[in-house]
């Protein structure tokens, strides 16, 4: 467990529904600032404390409840603009990014690792992380390459014969810089340039950065409740109890999904490309963990098209976001999810349009801005 | 019945798109229950009230959603590659028609050029065509859902139909809800979504309803077949009594409990343990505190083919086995 404290911490609400009432909820931009920062954190599973801090500090001034639950998401409220009859809509994006757990200190100092979440093991070997709460700067080494014999040099690198390297002479100095069961990420800055974003955790970093948005914007004809989530990426066990806890009458998750949409290596037409850069928010459908509801999927894709918004349908197929655990709440719980498309996802770093980041953002704002009590009617 | 069980079977509804097969059962209870309710994600719930002080509350399921496959791409030419939606074998798909929710039909192909073709095909090799010329005009998007298309055939005492997994169990449902002239039970009959991917909506209801027993209503495999499955039950031997499946124990006293009403009504049963699958029964069981759970199976040949097979008279033994269920106390 990180060190942590729960609390509950009721904040000041801001009186802005009267203005907002007249013209329509405040859409708020993405904040880069923001997503830089949150990209930099180091929030791998379990151990999400510096990017719930970063969260809980942007929200401040914005939220009308805030508090850390059991689990350490992060639940707010904003409230609706009129009536206490207002449906209630969870929000939810992920805190938690995949990463490397410390398992164990060798005889020579260097240290043995798990990976925590789907990471790729062929996208270790050599790349600089940051180890541990001080971010201590190591490398993922393996045997040099005049050590390894010429069938090894073609083989992959397995996953056991990878070490981080922290410079560390001896098992006992290496104890007593790092401690069993620290977390390691890849040591990446995050850039931006000419629209375009790099860095890692974009998964879902991006996500929270969009849901700070839309509690900064509003209100909204609907309760937002905002989960900033944990431990997604080893299970969906956060969204797990907050969607007990909040059960809500509809939720949608907001997610980071790949876009393996580069040519097939094979030249023949890539049918698996999940997602493509540069075309907008992606809805979902269908995934491993839940079948989207018909009507949410339609009220986001209507709201693009009344808007002038792009926007593509993932390929259904594997893969889930916090949707799939949501939907499971108490008696039930219709959801979708909408996700930035990014390439190499779960890996050192990431890539990201800044046009499909700010339009996922803008198709929620509308979403939930256009949201009446027809979106949930049966016909 | 057969009227009812061929407007069921040649309804549409793959998982998640219980919305044309939900009318449908819709229509057919009309007046026979005390309420009607549709749940958030779709379960369809019918309540008989209580009529006793002593009565229980018991939870029937049987799910609407029947397997199908899922569009994953549309290619140059206008073939629709898929993903499936529940266990569906390759196998079973090569020239299978399939209809779409706006009742478009198209025919499964596969690849002709594939690796190795003794093997199995892998599902990204099959494709749905619908006599699109290229990509521009084919109807379908991403995320539509379709699922086997046959009209139901009579074989004899026996019935062939596509999603008799679990329109069969629809079926006993509605006629159970028809005969059940008294019961001291509040018997709520829950027509649940997306059991095919997980036992999705059955989960959801269950901790709505909170019930005292439950009971699923589904298929099973038979065993009586050219060296077929390792299973004892077969068509004809009467409603297959649950032991156990993949993901539950049945709970003894309701198989106990069941076997003893089939006997006092001089039903023949079987019993079934199920090596591979499960139904609604493995997440009621588990929802909020727990209840006790089993299950009644139609024993079924072809599960999750375009050509299911089940035997009438197993068929009616089941409605009257659940009717005298219901009818009399249930003290577990």
């Amino acid at each position: 467990m990180p060190p942590r404290k729960a609390s509950n911490t009721r904040l000041p609400a801001r009186r802005t529904a009267a203005r907002a009432a007249k013209s329509g909820p405040a859409l708020a931009p993405l904040d880069l600032d923001l997503v830089r920062e949150l990209s930099n954190a180091a929030g791998v599973s379990g151990d999400e404390g510096a990017v719930r801090r970063l969260i809980l500090e942007a929200i401040r001034p914005y939220a009308a409840e805030a508090r850390v639950d059991a689990l350490g998401n992060v639940l707010a409220v904003k409230p609706a603009a009129r009536g206490r009859q207002a449906p209630r809509v969870l929000v939810a994006a992920h805190m938690d990014e995949v990463g490397l757990m410390i398992v164990d200190h060798d005889s020579d100092g260097a240290l043995r690792f798990e990976l925590v979440g789907g990471v790729n093991e062929r996208m270790l070997l050599g790349k600089p992380v940051w180890v541990g709460p001080r971010r201590l700067p190591g490398v993922i080494g393996a045997a040099p390459v005049h050590l390894v014999s010429a069938e090894r040099r073609r083989a992959v690198t397995r996953l056991g014969q990878m070490r981080i390297d922290i410079g560390a002479g001896s098992q006992e100095a290496a104890r007593r810089q790092v401690a069993l069961g620290e977390r390691a990420t890849f040591a990446t800055e995050f850039d931006l340039l000419d629209g375009v974003f790099r860095g890692k955790a974009l998964d879902d970093r991006l996500g929270c950065a969009a849901l700070v948005a839309l509690l900064r914007g509003g209100p909204y004809p609907v309760t937002l409740h905002a989960a900033f989530t944990v431990q997604e990426e080893v299970g969906l066990r956060g969204a797990r109890v907050a969607g007990y806890a909040l059960a809500p009458d509809a939720a949608l998750a907001l997610d980071c999904t790949p876009a393996q949409d580069l040519p097939d290596s094979r030249g023949r037409e890539n049918t698996q490309y999940n997602a493509r850069l540069g075309h907008g928010p992606v809805v979902y459908r269908a995934d491993r963990r839940a079948i989207a509801d018909h009507r949410l999927v339609e009220h986001l894709a209507a709201t693009a098209e009344a808007n002038g918004l792009p926007y593509q349908y993932r390929q259904p197929g594997g893969g889930g976001t916090d949707a799939g655990a949501l939907q499971q709440a108490r008696a039930g719980v219709p959801v979708a999810s909408v996700s930035v498309p990014a390439r190499y996802l779960h890996g050192p770093a990431a890539l990201a349009r800044a046009a499909d980041a700010e339009q996922t953002l803008r198709l929620l704002q509308l979403a939930l801005a256009g949201w009446t009590a027809s979106v949930l009617k049966r016909p | 019945m057969q009227a009812l069980i061929r407007r069921l079977t040649e309804s549409y509804g793959p998982s998640g798109s219980e919305d044309q097969i939900r009318d449908v059962v819709r229509g057919e209870i009309r007046g026979l229950a005390d309420y009607v309710t549709i749940d958030p994600l779709g379960n369809l719930i019918a309540v008989v009230k209580k009529k006793a002080k002593s009565g229980k509350k018991i939870m029937l399921a049987a799910h609407l959603d029947e397997v199908g496959f899922v569009v994953s791409h549309i290619d140059a030419q206008g073939f629709a590659r898929v993903q499936l939606f529940g266990g569906v074998n390759p196998l079973a798909c090569v020239g299978s028609r399939v209809r779409f929710a706006d009742g478009r039909l198209g025919v499964i192909g596969i690849e002709a050029r594939r690796d190795d073709l003794t093997k199995v095909p892998a599902v990204n090799e099959l494709y749905i065509d619908v006599g699109a010329t290229n990509a521009a005009d084919c109807p379908l998007r991403l995320g539509d859902a379709a699922g086997f298309w046959r009209p139901m055939e009579l074989a004899g005492r026996r019935l062939i139909a596509k999603s008799l997994d679990d329109r069969i169990g629809v079926a006993i449902l509605i006629e159970t809800l028809r005969s059940l002239k008294q019961t001291p039970h509040e018997v709520a009959f829950v027509f649940s979504v997306q059991e095919e991917v997980g036992t999705r909506g059955a989960g959801a209801a269950a901790f709505g309803l909170e019930a005292d027993v439950g009971l699923a209503v589904d298929v099973t495999r038979a065993g009586d077949t050219p060296n077929g499955p390792r299973m004892e039950v077969r068509l004809g031997g009467g409603p297959a009594i649950k032991v156990r499946d993949a993901r539950m124990i049945a709970d003894p006293r309701v198989r106990e409990l069941l076997e003893q009403r089939a006997r006092e009504a001089g039903l023949a049963t079987q019993r079934e343990v199920l090596e591979g699958g499960s139904t609604d029964a493995a997440a009621m069981q588990i929802a909020r505190g727990g209840m006790p759970a089993g299950a009644i199976a139609v024993p079924t040949r072809y599960i999750h083919t375009p050509s299911e097979m089940v035997e009438l008279g197993d068929v009616q033994a089941c409605v009257a086995l659940l009717t005298r269920f219901l009818q009399r106390p249930i003290e577990l």
